[in-house]
């Protein structure tokens, strides 16, 4: 990203480079996050600030909690994280409406609809009201900025944490921002404060009662009122809406009357009332669950919304058109007969993402396979390795769960459960995978902990992390060596693996699973994204020896191709890694060079 | 200037420069005086999943996503990846395809088939259909690479923006070192596609 210091330039921003700008603007001195799709850029653009301490935390627990205390001691903080991260710092964010910020904090949940890159589709506005938290809801990149400031200022205003909720529409997608000049906060020096920051039952009794009254000052601030647009043009259909679905709304109902809200916790009820008796009819139209509409009728608002518009992922305006079956006066918007008939007469194979020729993590499925184990799965880009031909992992919950799963199933199947193995990368043990483990050799667990170690956080776009060594600036600091604190966690047996090395992988695997104490296997392999060398030489198949028995399309390397009983490696796409080399029984795969000379 | 928004549908496999080209597209756009959003998603593009970048431009744009029967043009950076998209065209739309084909997984391991007849398909979908092997025309300029930058030159044709604007885009976005090469892509395409468009 290219953010330019001129003023009253526009440029073209995605959500997440907008609210980098928005934190610069607002005079941020702090950021932290942990990389989760679709907020991961958001702290990669503040990394290029350098009048923010920006940096990459273990968790988004820890990313909330160092972000605080950036607030509490002055500092103007923000923390970035994809929906499912707020589960992981949720124990912070209940908190630390009662306790306050001091200077502002504003905290970023990048929620997915269509679950484009996540395991659900969870609606983090519950998480507001939850946790009485106010909450902003930027519709593009040009509010995405402003609100970022805004939510600053709230957060000062009224000493809470502001949530500012975006979705991947908004994070991806990019659309003109006009620059702003960087503000100066008026300074904020930390005094300590025994009733207002200690949450002992005694203070904490008398700060829900403050919590409460905020929130209710917050409805009735005429500067907030800036944040909602309202518009009457149409007596007879008035539309309440935020977010993204704003503009999708908005381009379905050019007639319509709109109540665009951009603090959409705590509601501004008299707006709405005033908006709802304007109009004849309202629809509620957001994406994912009925938050609005339900607080609307609950004001006693006769509304429409879940009767037309879909709980279950993506909107856009095609889905609009189609729910409430608007008149397509305009041709442009009807799918013309010819494509979609053109559309529907061939059968387009899918495409679906895969592990990377020359993957490490290749070698370790395919063993797990062969070994015909029980694979509690994690997150990251080996959730890959679950899907044909692989197809050699059981389950993916959350960021750090194949440890607790699989303690929990030993516990339950004794001697059968020697088959169960968890696997794990290294950057989501790191997250969330170290008190799994301590679990397990608490409780006399005899688990084989395997942890894949690519160094990187690859799944995300090759992020650094405390197990890299190397910062979010890209400096060298402590690097955290596993195989030190698998030790020091009471695991005995720690054995480090080179996953090309088939017949070893093997062999560690069968050895550590017969054990009557618990183990960690470390696959030692860098992400094959991140070297960008070849490993050996091109291999090819030898077609004289090939007796199409297919062992080798097991693996699911991209580089290998069938076309009938004609076998190919594709030498644009092999890096040489010889794992198909080694699966072969007959030896007909071989290195290029040597079968050319 | 046209009131209406029009609509560009980026197509392709990931690794194949789709989201540069949208981002140069889309910052034409805004330095040529339109409004403009651009949609994509990131995560799996990397790894050799199919990509789709949104860009919209106009007078003022609303959605950052082209509805399904909404699109006005269609660039393909890899054949099969035009089929996938044919339901988001409307019956006059202009496909540019690139001929080169990138095989998906269940197509290598001889689960499924690559279609055949993609260019009369996409023939009968759209109203115009310029083809080319993109892939092959760039290396005859020197890297394949810029593959993208040429189908962004036949595109450019169709388009209200200035050349400077184009290629100060470009410049921007590409290294240094390869900005000469990449114009000359993005001149070969324009020149391919009024070749095509005059015959």
């Amino acid at each position: 990203m290219q953010i330019s210091m001129n003023k009253e330039q526009k440029v073209l921003l995605s959500g997440n480079e907008a609210i980098a700008r928005g934190a610069f603007e607002a005079g941020a001195v702090f950021a932290s996050a942990y990389p989760g799709t679709p907020s991961t850029e958001i702290l990669e653009a503040i990394a290029k600030i350098p009048a923010i301490k920006a940096q990459w935390a273990p968790n988004e627990k820890v990313a909330l909690e160092t972000a605080a205390g950036a607030a509490l001691a002055g500092g103007r903080a923000l923390v970035a994280m994809k929906h499912v991260g707020l589960n992981v710092a949720a124990d912070p964010f209940f908190s630390l409406s009662y306790m306050g910020v001091n200077a502002g904090l504003v905290i970023v949940s990048a929620d997915d609809p269509g679950m484009h890159s996540s395991q659900n589709e969870q609606d983090n506005r519950w998480y507001a009201r939850a946790a009485k938290i106010p909450m902003l809801e930027p519709a593009d990149s040009q509010e995405a900025k402003d609100f970022t400031r805004l939510a600053f200022f709230l957060s000062e205003k009224y000493d809470t944490p502001v949530l500012l909720r975006i979705t991947t529409r908004i994070a991806h997608s990019m659309s003109p921002v006009v620059l702003g000049q960087p503000e100066v906060p008026t300074p904020r020096p930390y005094q300590k404060d025994f009733r207002h920051r200690v949450l002992l039952p005694s203070n904490a009794r008398a700060r829900h009662a403050i919590v409460e009254k905020k929130l209710r000052e917050i409805e009735d601030d005429s500067t907030v009122a800036a944040l909602n647009q309202l518009n009457c043009q149409n007596e007879q259909l008035g539309i309440i809406t935020a977010g993204v679905a704003y503009q999708y709304a908005r381009e379905v109902f050019p007639e319509a009357s709109f109540l665009k809200l951009g603090l959409t916790f705590p509601l501004p009820q008299k707006l709405i009332e005033q908006f709802a008796l304007q109009v004849d009819k309202v629809y509620v139209i957001e994406e994912l669950d009925p938050f609005l509409e339900e607080q609307l009728r609950a004001l006693g608002i006769d509304v429409w919304g879940k009767e037309f518009v879909p709980q279950i992922g993506e909107l856009d305006p095609g889905v609009l058109r189609r729910v409430f079956q608007c008149d397509q006066n305009d041709n442009r918007t009807a799918t013309p007969p010819t494509s979609r008939e053109a559309a529907a007469e061939v059968e387009v194979p899918p495409r679906p993402p895969l592990l990377c020729p020359g993957c490490p993590h290749t070698g370790m499925f395919y063993a797990f396979k062969k070994l015909r184990l029980t694979v509690m799965g994690d997150i990251g880009c080996y959730t890959l390795g679950a899907l044909p031909p692989l197809s050699a992992m059981d389950t993916c919950l959350n960021m750090g769960a194949s440890i607790g799963l699989s303690a929990g199933m030993r516990a339950v199947l004794g001697e059968k459960g020697r088959k169960v193995v968890a696997v794990i990368g290294d950057s989501t043990f790191i997250h969330s995978g170290i008190t799994g483990l301590i679990d397990v050799v608490y409780n006399d667990g005899a688990d084989l902990i395997v942890i894949l170690d690519n160094e990187t956080t690859a799944m995300t776009g090759r992020q650094e992390h405390p197990g890299t060594g190397i910062t979010l600036q890209g400096k060298k600091t402590h690097r955290l060596d596993l195989v030190a604190l698998c030790h020091a966690i009471g695991i005995k047996r720690v054995v480090e693996v080179n996953p090309y090395d088939l017949d070893t992988v093997l062999h560690v695997l069968k050895t550590e699973l017969s054990q009557n104490e618990p183990a960690v296997v470390i696959s030692k392999a860098p992400c094959i994204l991140k070297t960008r060398q070849m490993l050996g030489p091109l291999f090819m198949i030898d077609m004289e020896k090939c007796r199409v028995c297919n062992l080798c399309l097991k693996l699911g390397c991209p580089a290998i191709e069938r076309e009938g009983d004609l076998f190919r490696i594709d030498p644009a796409f092999c890096v040489g890694c010889g794992l198909c080399a080694r699966v072969c029984h007959l030896q007909a795969i071989v290195p290029a060079a040597a079968s050319a000379g | 200037m046209d009131t209406k928004t029009s609509n560009i549908l980026l197509s392709g496999v990931g690794g194949q420069g789709i989201l540069l080209a949208g981002q140069i597209l889309a910052e034409t756009a805004l330095a040529s005086g339109y409004d403009v959003k651009k949609a994509e998603v990131h995560g799996m593009a990397q790894r050799g999943g199919s990509v789709v970048s949104h860009v919209r431009f106009g007078n003022e744009v609303f959605s950052p996503l082209i509805s399904e029967g909404e699109a006005d043009f269609l660039i393909a950076f890899e054949a099969l990846e035009a089929l996938r998209y044919l339901g988001y065209l409307r019956a006059d739309a202009t496909i540019i395809l690139n001929e080169q084909k990138i095989l998906p997984q269940p197509v290598r391991i001889g689960d499924a088939t690559y279609p055949g007849n993609i260019l009369e398909i996409c023939q009968r979908a759209a109203g115009l259909v310029l083809a080319v092997n993109a892939d092959e025309a760039a290396e005859t300029l020197g890297d394949r690479r810029v593959a993208n930058i040429l189908l962004l030159g036949m595109l450019s044709i169709f388009l209200p923006f200035p050349m400077a604007n184009w290629l100060d885009s470009i410049r921007e976005r590409v290294p240094v070192k390869t900005f000469s090469t990449n114009q000359k892509a993005f001149e070969n395409g324009r020149l391919l596609a009024e070749q095509q468009t005059h015959q």
